[in-house]
């Protein structure tokens, strides 16, 4: 047991030390982007409102994951509220490709001709944010599994608190990211 | 995992999961990389100092392609800097040098059995190996190996058909460099995890040795510092695979104008240099850890001023985070700006000077044993204050307008990062060799090997400096359409000489390395008389360190000739005795 204690501190750790550095990755663009856009020629355009939605659908996502993290802990089952994280998380990546089509739509590319910075930065950085996530929808995929095997209890339930911690903080990386190129 | 159990030649030797194995994984490979990149500067020397004279050698590795007539051309030349800035900063001294020394001494030194995740650190050496791989075939593709600098500057390395080296050799770079960060992170997440979390009973952070330290700060700035290069790199590949403009701007290739507006190459510059300072904190750290302890040892004296060599650690890694313009006073920044980042920089020269007069002050009046370790440790001494005064001079903005981008600079940061670095890593084998195999180097070997290193290592980078002086520019193929460099062409030949020398003489080092591993006289458990607990695990190397319990640690590591002792140095692991203090 009190291995199991230091295990688990330090599997934490882990996660916390590996999301500081993403942190740091997601510094480094945005404000390379800052940097960029005070050098002028930076072509302004409207935010798509499928972005707007992937916002509501990840900050439901994780309130639902933090519900479910309650059950577990009270030991109640997790598995639907679990499923719903997960379909959540799935609308998100549905609705930032649809985004990237409404920027297609008006005008905005990635590359080649006519492109511009500004845009090009909105795809890095959103499909950068994205692969992170689909790291995290493959470990709600395992916890949900485990879940619906029973593999969690009241006092073994890391997993969940492991996949909430990621989850929970690529839901605040979009909304600073969502903030940030509406506001900057 | 706490008893040793069998292994077979696989799991022993290749996917090892003993952090002391995979030490000497990322020791060996480290070695082997840095004969290449040794090589790689010899041979581009010879064009140096014989412009366009044909030699044997240069046909023998370069074939008659790189090198028709057995004369160096001028686009390979580029590719072999590249390559050798690129192999020596990250393969050899960052990979090589805190690869080994952090994965060998943490577990040993904290007294752990191991790292927290040992599978992670099997996957950071993988990752190294795969990045290895992919380096070194990037050395036999057509059009050459990537020739942008290691410092892969846009446009050169952002457009493709710019050089040769800028296509495939230079997509194979950015592969190679995206493996060898992931590694990186691995490992410093692992190393970071470990030493806060396993240490053994006892061993608070005030007792934790210098060089347990110097790898903890060398991982957090890994963690900080590394995954802005990859945001860097990322952009760096949008611009040359999917044609974006995040770096280039009003291109005209052959008459013919590119569709890229906007971009910044200074951008770049900015994102590069946020990683890049650090790194070069990345691989001085570890060695100012490791000649920490190798001076203490050999000094039979406790570290003058733990406490500050400590905060002069932690002090270096944050301003390290604050000078990175310091590379880029030439790019038409902001005077002030400018004059901002002259202040950090020299700040920096106040903590390493801490570090220099400790090391000075632990020295002075010592009953110093001249081991061949003590003397590279000594040696790092003396080049890291000849290279840091010339990096006052480099921080001085008014100053290195006049310098940037001559061999001043080349003179500067290989004495104090290439030298300095080298001498720290080969302090730590020497030292540690002992633990990690079980026997002893052969010490006349050793004293050849350092003597011959520092002379011909100062003879190699010191006249640099007046080269540079004189104008020299760096990354030149040639100077010899420069008339007012033809007086320079003599001091350009004693350096190739020596470079030859220290060079040649390195392979007498790994000689002393392998054969000294079957056929060394059998060590001792502690054959320096050391007190950290890594002395106290047996010779023969077994999984989990210690055969019986992990032993607690009742004092800090740096007991030598303490008062009252009975010998002139009590390992960490003795209780104090009846009304001993701790120092
Ligand atoms: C055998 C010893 C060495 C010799 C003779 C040597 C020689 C040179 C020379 C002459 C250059 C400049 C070429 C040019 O600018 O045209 C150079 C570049 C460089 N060297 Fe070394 N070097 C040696 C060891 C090291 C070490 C130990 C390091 C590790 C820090 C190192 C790192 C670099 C780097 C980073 C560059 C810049 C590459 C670039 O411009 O992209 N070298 N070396
Ligand atoms: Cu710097």
């Amino acid at each position: 047991m009190q291995l199991n204690l230091k295990k688990n501190k330090a599997s934490k750790q882990l996660l916390w030390i590996g999301i500081v550095s993403i942190v740091m990755f997601f510094g480094g663009l945005t404000s390379a982007y800052i940097v960029r856009k005070a050098e002028g020629g930076w072509l302004e355009f409207e935010m798509p409102v499928w972005f707007t939605i992937s916002t509501i659908a990840i900050i439901v996502s994780s309130a639902l994951l933090l519900f479910a993290a309650q059950n577990v802990k009270s030991g109640k089952s997790a598995t639907t509220l679990l499923l719903g994280t997960l379909f959540l998380g799935i609308l998100f990546s549905y609705s930032q490709i649809q985004g990237w089509g409404d920027l297609v739509a008006q005008g905005v590319y990635l590359t080649g001709e006519g492109s511009n910075a500004s845009g090009s930065f909105i795809y890095a950085i959103t499909l950068m944010h994205l692969l992170h996530l689909i790291g995290g929808l493959v470990a709600l995929l395992i916890t949900t599994v485990k879940s619906k095997q029973g593999n969690y209890s009241k006092d073994n339930y890391l997993g969940i608190q492991l996949a909430s911690i990621y989850w929970h903080f690529l839901g605040i990386l979009w909304l600073y990211l969502f903030l940030f190129f509406n506001y900057s | 995992m706490s008893e040793h159990h069998k292994e077979t030649f696989l799991t022993k030797y290749i996917f090892s999961l003993d952090h002391k194995m995979i030490a000497k994984q990322f020791l060996i490979t480290g070695m082997f990389m840095g004969v290449v990149g040794m090589l790689m500067s010899i041979l581009f020397r010879l064009q140096l100092s014989n412009p366009g004279e044909s030699f044997a050698v240069l046909e023998f590795f370069l074939g008659e392609k790189w090198a028709p007539g057995g004369v160096l051309d001028p686009n390979i030349y580029l590719a072999l800097v590249t390559m050798h800035g690129t192999i020596l900063i990250f393969w050899v001294l960052t990979a090589g040098l805190t690869g080994t020394f952090a994965n060998f001494l943490i577990p040993l030194q904290i007294g752990a059995r191991d790292m927290a995740s040992a599978f992670m650190n099997m996957l950071s050496y993988w990752f190294f190996f795969a990045a290895t791989i992919v380096l070194l075939c990037s050395l036999f593709v057509e059009s050459g190996p990537a020739a942008a600098g290691w410092t892969i500057y846009p446009p050169l390395s952002a457009l493709p058909q710019a050089i040769p080296g800028s296509g495939l050799g230079q997509d194979l770079w950015l592969i190679a460099i995206t493996l060898f960060v992931v590694s990186s992170l691995l490992g410093g997440l692992n190393y970071i995890v470990t030493i806060l979390n396993m240490r053994t009973k006892g061993m608070t952070m005030s007792r934790l040795p210098l060089t347990i330290w110097a790898l903890l700060i060398v991982a957090i700035l890994g963690v900080l510092s590394f995954p802005v290069l990859l945001s860097c790199a990322l952009l760096l590949i949008f611009d040359r695979s999917f044609g974006t403009s995040f770096y280039l701007s009003d291109i005209i290739i052959n008459g013919e104008a590119l569709h890229n507006t906007g971009g910044s190459p200074i951008l770049f510059e900015h994102l590069f240099w946020f990683l890049g300072h650090p790194e070069v904190y990345i691989i001085l750290l570890p060695a100012l850890g490791i000649v920490s302890e190798v001076i203490s040892v050999n000094s039979r004296k406790p570290i003058f001023g733990y406490k500050a060599m400590v905060g002069a650690l932690i002090l270096i890694a944050f301003l390290s985070f604050v000078v990175w313009g310091h590379h880029m006073f030439i790019t038409g920044m902001d005077p002030f700006l400018g004059s901002v980042f002259t202040f950090t920089t020299l700040l920096i020269a106040i903590p390493s000077a801490v570090k220099v007069f400790n090391y000075l002050a632990t020295l002075w009046r010592a009953n110093i044993r001249f081991t061949p370790a003590m003397l590279f440790a000594i040696g790092f001494v003396s080049t890291f204050i000849t290279g840091g005064l010339t990096g006052i001079i480099l921080g001085d903005s008014a100053l290195d307008i006049n310098v940037h981008d001559t061999y001043f600079v080349v003179g500067h940061f290989h004495i104090v990062m290439g030298l300095s670095a080298i001498y720290g890593m080969l302090a730590g084998v020497y030292h540690w060799f002992p633990k990690m195999y079980g026997r002893m180097m052969n010490k006349k070997l050793g004293y050849f090997h350092f003597w011959v290193t520092f002379i011909s290592a100062y003879g190699v980078f010191f006249p640099m400096h007046f080269l540079g002086l004189a104008g020299l520019p760096r990354r030149y193929y040639t100077n010899s359409a420069f008339p007012m460099f033809d007086g320079l062409s003599d001091i350009n030949e004693i350096i190739t000489f020596f470079a030859i020398v220290g060079g040649l003489v390195q392979l007498l080092f790994i000689f002393n390395f392998f054969y000294s591993i079957f056929k060394g006289t059998k060590a001792t458990e502690n054959p320096w008389g050391s007190n950290t607990l890594e002395w106290t695990t047996p010779v023969e190397r077994i999984h989990g360190n210690w055969p019986g319990e992990i032993p607690t640690v009742e004092r800090w590591a740096y007991d030598y000739s303490k008062p009252g002792a009975e010998e002139d140095f009590v390992p960490q692991n003795v209780p104090l005795k009846e009304g001993e203090t701790e120092h």
